[in-house]
């Protein structure tokens, strides 16, 4: 149930960022961690649709990930399963995880929620459902900014005592 | 040792999700160690309840006990942790690095679509 959440707000209008997002020569424009190529980009964004991403970092490694989209509400919303074929993350290649992106228009374009989440227990998978999964996220994150901060773990306590 | 690992994984996480449990850890983190009726001392449960959710900590790994005479001392194992913590900061600095070019990318295009329009 382990999964990342991260928001975005892009000065650009939803159907641009979703455009970006799910055609091939938008994903080829940005798909990768470094300022390092992106080879092969296929995408075909409707439900059972299929993409397939192939990338190179700046430390020359290759990377492959593929998946089907679950998911396709246009400017909306996106999920989409994700696998690692090449590099990546070498010990999730049997692993199917989940990649859930909200759009969210604002006055000043729009605000992504993307979400990556693992799905590997059936444990994890009710615990997903549940809903809990972000706030665990949050807390994981509290704890490992207090661990860098140097123990300043006392709003725990306190968050249990309310 | 890599199903271990992702085992590992999910048990932290598992063991992760109680407050209470989440509010001994945190104290374990402040204080390094303390004995079970310390732990217990805050929380509105009985002992018995306190050494079941000491049980899951112990089992995920993230905790140790010794007894010395009739005090069990709690400690803290962060390895397990960190090894959460590792994968969520792996998949962060992938996403974020993505992210930030979608970003760039979308906001080009943008001022285009603007220009056009004018």
């Amino acid at each position: 149930m382990t999964s990342l959440t991260l928001v975005r707000r892009i000065r650009a209008r939803p159907s641009i960022v979703f455009e970006a997002m799910t055609t091939p020569d938008g994903i080829a424009q940005w798909w990768g961690p470094d300022a390092g190529p992106v080879l092969l980009a296929e995408s075909d964004a409707r439900m059972g649709g299929r993409f397939q991403v192939r990338f190179r970092t700046l430390d020359g490694t290759e990377h492959e990930s593929t998946g089907e989209y679950l998911e396709v509400v246009a400017s909306k919303r996106l999920v989409m399963s994700w696998r690692w074929t090449t590099g990546g993350e070498p010990d999730e290649h049997d692993e199917v995880s989940r990649v859930e992106i909200d759009f969210k228009p604002i006055d000043a374009g729009t605000e992504i929620t993307f979400t990556h989440a693992r799905l590997k227990t059936e444990a994890s998978r009710s615990s997903h459902e549940a809903g809990w999964a972000g706030a665990l996220d949050k807390l994981v994150r509290h704890l490992s900014s207090e661990r860098i901060a140097g123990g300043r773990a006392h709003d725990l306590s306190e968050e249990h005592a309310k | 040792m890599v199903n271990y690992q992702e085992r590992q994984l999910d048990r932290t996480f598992a063991a992760l999700v109680d407050r209470t449990r989440r509010a001994i850890l945190a104290r374990l983190e402040r204080e390094h160690s303390a004995s079970v009726t310390e732990l217990a001392e805050p929380f509105a449960i009985k002992l018995p309840a306190v050494m079941k959710h000491l049980d899951v900590l112990e089992s995920a790994g993230l905790i140790t006990r010794s007894k010395a005479g009739r005090v069990v001392t709690v400690r803290l194992r962060p390895q397990p942790m960190k090894e959460a913590m590792d994968w969520l900061r792996r998949y962060e600095r992938f996403w974020s690095g993505s992210l930030d070019r979608l970003a760039a990318y979308a906001e080009r295009k943008e001022e285009e679509a603007r220009r056009k329009s004018r």
